[in-house]
């Protein structure tokens, strides 16, 4: 099979699969409480359900809260179009194209954040300015993680980078590689508004994050941005999958099944962390997301040191 | 076997204070000098030259010369310290039975520096000089907190950590010169070996860890900056254990960085030494002069002019030349000098019961002994003729001149009258004046007590005399 | 390789130190780091090892494994201390601190003429012994301090097992008997000064000062 015609259905596939991350996510956390937990499709009921709904928008809200939705759902698929799942590599790809993925996906941030603040409510608000804190802190920790990966392939594109990491990169980087899909781990946890960070399931929304954003969205605009995050989480994942996973094993299947599974330890692992962790103190979170940037300096000098 | 019999009997002395019950004060208290007198009359032994070294023992514990002066300074500290000591507990002994402390800590502790020094001034190979070193960190941290207030706890919190953070950082330094030896494949540590071989390490690695050792060291010497432990814990420490802090203690760190600049000597780099030697020392004596001035607890001044003491031996080591010689001898009057008046300190503190220098007043004619020693002792610390601490000071003086040091030769002669008029101030003060009345039944002094510091002055006045 | 990977942890165990606001996290870092330092020898050496460094990897475990913990909870639980690390330089200018340290300390690899030293462990080393410093200084508590002064030290070891090709295991066992019986002696300490000033706040020790440097 080509390349490019790996990369179209691992694309597709991606689009049709984002969903069920969530629930893998949640059905993990059912087991460690002991419940038997939703069922692994109910993203897919919650969408459909929301889809056959009704908008109603606030009367303060301008034409900018209308547009979140569509901005969000752009910025995801743009990021994903962007993102390498697995040997396939990425279904556009040039060079520094890693920069337009940050600049899609905070896209997409942006019209969250100017969305919450035009509904004018206080909860929102203060979502979006935790948000925007949080967001900031994150950044540095995915560059530092890209750079790593850029010293180790030479390559200056998110599919140069994810293709050169062949089993015999991946064995002689291990450390370094190790140290970037952590940090990658660590801020997908934070750009999800996953648990050490943010709780997704509260139902107080003082201590929301992400959540309290979106309160006042509802039917196919929710659905929609419910989509784009679910989305987000799979691109984010894939990153953090791609540098731990290496490619090239043996023949495409024996790839693209790889990365599949590799993207479930991913979600059972993210399980366990929201299992086993309390959420932090706010005032706790900057000082996790510099862990994360630490954790990718550390393997940026690895593999400086290496090369 | 004297030097083995030189830590055996301090250590069994000791162990021995150690299991005699919390109770029997009374039969431990004659352990101290009955230890000091064997120790001294050992290493009277070692002078004589009748000592039977053992080779295996060589390249680990050996009396050198230089080991065999300072172990010299401290058993004849400790023998006049240890009579003293024995006053001290007798005059307390009513308060602390009243309290229920035991002596047990204090004898211990004092027999377990006195074991810890003495291993000191024998060790011939750096790693075992490190783990004397920070032994008698540990055997002297239990004499500074034996008065249990507030302020000897937080003194003795300051100079543990202090301490023992300073000398980690020596056995860094120690490390790194033992990797420097160790590049060639010929791993050493002992002083004399290393020395044989410095010419061939890696100057680069010798400046690291002689930056590290003269660091670390340092702040157990009590070279400023690393100096911030040294007041409190003279001036929270019972004076006879002030004395031997000030006397014994910090002369075991000097001669730590005396092995090391050995070293660097023997490597050729020397200059380089002497320059950081002169730099901490120089500094050392102005911050002391700093804190001299205005002093309000007499204890502190005096552990300042230690303070101010010690840049100078680092000052005169780092002349290079007759400087190491009148660096020693000044080492030599200072512990005596220094010795006295903390003794005397004691003294004066058991009749006034305070340590402010502003409510001590009269000791001349309140303690007429004691004035009089606490006189010849600041006469001595200051560098006044007939003492012998004039001599060297003039020595060391001729020496930065003769070398050209103008400029540090002056600074060192500016220092060295700030501190004169730091101390000239105090300590007229106290002596001038009426002594406040006795309360009945007490006596303002006893000739007893005196004597120690009269037999330690007395060293001093005789090496003023002339130099055997 | 294995030797890579146990200089990982010990790095990684530094940034605990840094980072952690819990004083039993930052008791299990120090513990971690002791028995990685134990292991290190027994993995330098490989096939040839001999007694002495056994035994010096067991009194190494012994002490910084067993004995440490065991005496640094007992001054936390004795003492009643809050188990909180208040720092006086925050968490996160810690972490990036500690960055700087570590970079600093492959910088100073680099510069320093040790032959053949090309591992992580010499970095780690310089970082444990700038950390420790760190820590030593930046906390407040006085049992934070023991934890800096034994990351100092443990850097001092590391430094030991790295650029010394063979150990001489008497001075080490000298060295690990100090520092057992200086922990010992500031455990009592602390557990004095608690009793003392109900606190072990060292910022708040600062009865003993001079006139003038008050001004």
């Amino acid at each position: 099979m080509s390349q490019t015609i790996l990369s179209i259905v691992m694309f597709i596939l991606s689009l049709a699969l984002c969903p069920l991350l969530p629930g893998i996510v949640n059905r993990v956390k059912a087991k460690f409480a002991g419940r038997t937990g939703q069922p692994l499709l109910q993203k897919y009921y919650d969408l459909g359900k929301l889809i056959r709904k009704d908008v109603v928008y606030s009367t303060t809200a301008t034409w900018i809260f209308r547009a979140c939705p569509v901005a969000v759902l752009g910025g995801a698929l743009a990021a994903a179009a962007l993102t390498p799942f697995g040997r396939g590599g990425a279904l556009v790809s040039f060079q520094g194209d890693f920069l337009i993925w940050a600049g899609a996906l905070t896209l997409a941030r942006l019209f969250m954040i100017l969305a919450a603040l035009d509904a004018g409510s206080a909860f929102t608000g203060m979502g979006a300015s935790r948000e925007t804190w949080f967001a900031v802190l994150a950044e540095p920790a995915i560059f530092l993680a890209m750079a790593a990966l850029a010293v180790i392939s030479h390559e200056f594109s998110m599919t140069g980078f994810f293709l050169a990491l062949t089993p015999e990169a991946t064995s002689r980087h291990f450390m370094a590689l190790l140290f970037a899909a952590l940090a990658l781990f660590v801020v997908s946890l934070a750009e999800n508004a996953r648990i050490p960070v943010d709780d997704p399931t509260t139902h107080l929304e003082l201590t929301m994050i992400h959540e309290a954003m979106l309160l006042d969205h509802s039917g196919p605009d929710l659905a929609i941005i419910e989509y784009g995050a679910a989305l987000k989480l799979w691109v984010m994942a894939s990153l953090a999958v791609g540098a731990a996973v290496p490619v090239n094993i043996g023949s495409w299947w024996l790839d693209a099944g790889c990365f599949l599974v590799g993207l479930l330890v991913f979600a059972v692992l993210l399980g366990v962390v929201e299992s086993v962790m309390a959420r932090l103190k706010l005032n706790r979170v900057p000082q996790f997301l510099v862990g994360a940037a630490v954790l990718a300096a550390i393997s940026v000098i690895l593999v400086a040191r290496s090369a | 076997m004297t030097v083995v019999l030189l830590l055996a009997i301090p250590l069994a002395g000791a162990l021995l204070a150690l299991a005699l019950p919390a109770a029997a004060d009374r039969y431990r208290r004659p352990l101290v000098p009955a230890v000091a007198l064997i120790h001294f009359a050992l290493v009277i032994r070692l002078w004589t030259g009748r000592a039977d070294s053992l080779p295996e023992l060589e390249s680990w514990l050996a009396a050198d010369s230089l080991g065999l002066l300072f172990l010299t300074l401290t058993s004849g500290l400790f023998l006049p310290t240890s009579f003293y000591v024995i006053g001290d507990m007798l005059r307390y002994a009513e308060k602390r039975a009243a309290a229920g402390v035991s002596e047990r800590v204090y004898v211990v502790g004092l027999l377990g520096f006195l074991f810890s020094m003495t291993a000191v001034c024998l060790s011939t190979d750096l790693g075992m000089l490190w783990v004397a070193v920070e032994a008698t960190t540990l055997a002297t941290a239990p004499l500074i907190y034996f008065r249990k207030s507030p302020g000897a706890l937080e003194a003795t919190w300051k100079y543990l950590l202090v301490c023992s953070v300073g000398i980690a950082l020596a056995l860094l330094g120690t490390f790194i010169l033992a990797a420097a030896a160790g590049a060639d494949g010929n791993m050493t540590l002992n002083i004399r070996g290393l020395a044989a071989v410095a010419g061939s390490l890696d100057p680069n690695l010798l400046k690291a860890g002689f930056i590290f050792l003269l660091v670390g060291y340092g702040a157990k010497m009590g070279l400023a900056p690393m100096h911030t432990w040294l007041p409190d814990a003279h001036s929270e420490s019972p004076s006879p254990v002030s004395a031997l802090l000030s006397g014994t203690l910090l002369n075991g760190a000097f001669l730590a960085i005396l092995r090391t600049v050995e070293i660097m000597t023997a490597a050729g780099q020397g200059e380089f030494a002497n320059e950081l030697l002169r730099l901490f020392g120089l500094f050392s004596m102005a911050i002391a002069g700093a804190f001299i001035l205005g002093q309000k607890d007499f204890k502190r001044l005096l552990a300042y002019s230690s303070v101010e003491h010690m840049g100078i031996l680092a000052f005169a080591v780092g002349l290079g030349g007759s400087g190491v010689y009148a660096g020693l001898l000044h080492a030599v009057n200072h512990t005596f000098a220094k010795g006295c008046l903390f003794l005397t300190a004691g003294n004066i503190m058991f009749r006034y019961h305070s340590k402010s220098t502003l409510t001590v007043r009269g000791v001349r004619r309140g303690m007429p002994m004691n004035g009089a020693l606490w006189l010849a002792g600041f006469l001595a610390i200051c560098g006044l003729p007939p003492f012998g601490i004039f001599l060297t000071e003039i020595a060391i003086l001729v020496r930065s001149f003769a070398g050209g040091r103008y400029l540090e030769g002056g600074l060192y002669l500016l220092f060295l009258a700030v501190v004169f008029i730091g101390m000239l101030g105090v300590f007229l003060g106290m002596l001038r004046g009426e002594a406040p009345e006795l309360p009945e039944g007490e006596r303002a002094e006893s000739p007893l007590m005196a004597l120690p510091g009269l037999a330690a002055i007395g060293v001093v006045l005789v090496l003023g005399f002339g130099v055997p | 390789m294995w030797l890579e990977y146990l200089s990982v942890i010990f790095i990684l165990t530094n940034f605990i130190l840094l980072a952690s606001s819990r004083l039993g996290f930052c008791i299990k870092a120090v513990t971690i780091q002791g028995v990685v330092l134990a292991i290190i020898p027994l993995v330098h050496e490989g096939d040839h090892l001999n007694v002495a460094s056994l035994v010096l990897c067991g009194v190494t475990l012994a002490v910084k494994g067993y004995a440490f913990p065991k005496l640094l909870n007992g001054a936390i639980s004795r003492a009643r201390i809050r188990r909180e690390v208040e720092p006086l330089v925050g968490y996160s200018t810690s972490i990036l601190l500690g960055l700087l340290m570590l970079v600093f300390g492959f910088w100073l690899q680099s510069r320093l003429p040790l032959g053949g030293n090309d591992g992580l462990l010499l970095p780690g080393a310089f970082f444990a012994i700038l950390s420790g410093f760190f820590v030593t200084i930046g906390r407040r508590k006085a049992l934070t301090q023991i934890l800096g002064y034994l990351a100092l030290e443990n850097g001092i070891f590391a430094f030991g097992a790295a650029a010394l090709p063979e150990h001489p295991w008497m001075l080490e066992l000298g060295v690990l008997l100090d520092v057992f019986v200086a922990v010992l002696v500031m455990g009592v300490a602390v557990f004095r000064i608690s009793e003392e000033f109900e606190h072990i706040d060292v910022d708040r020790l600062r009865s003993l000062r001079d006139p003038v440097g008050e001004g």
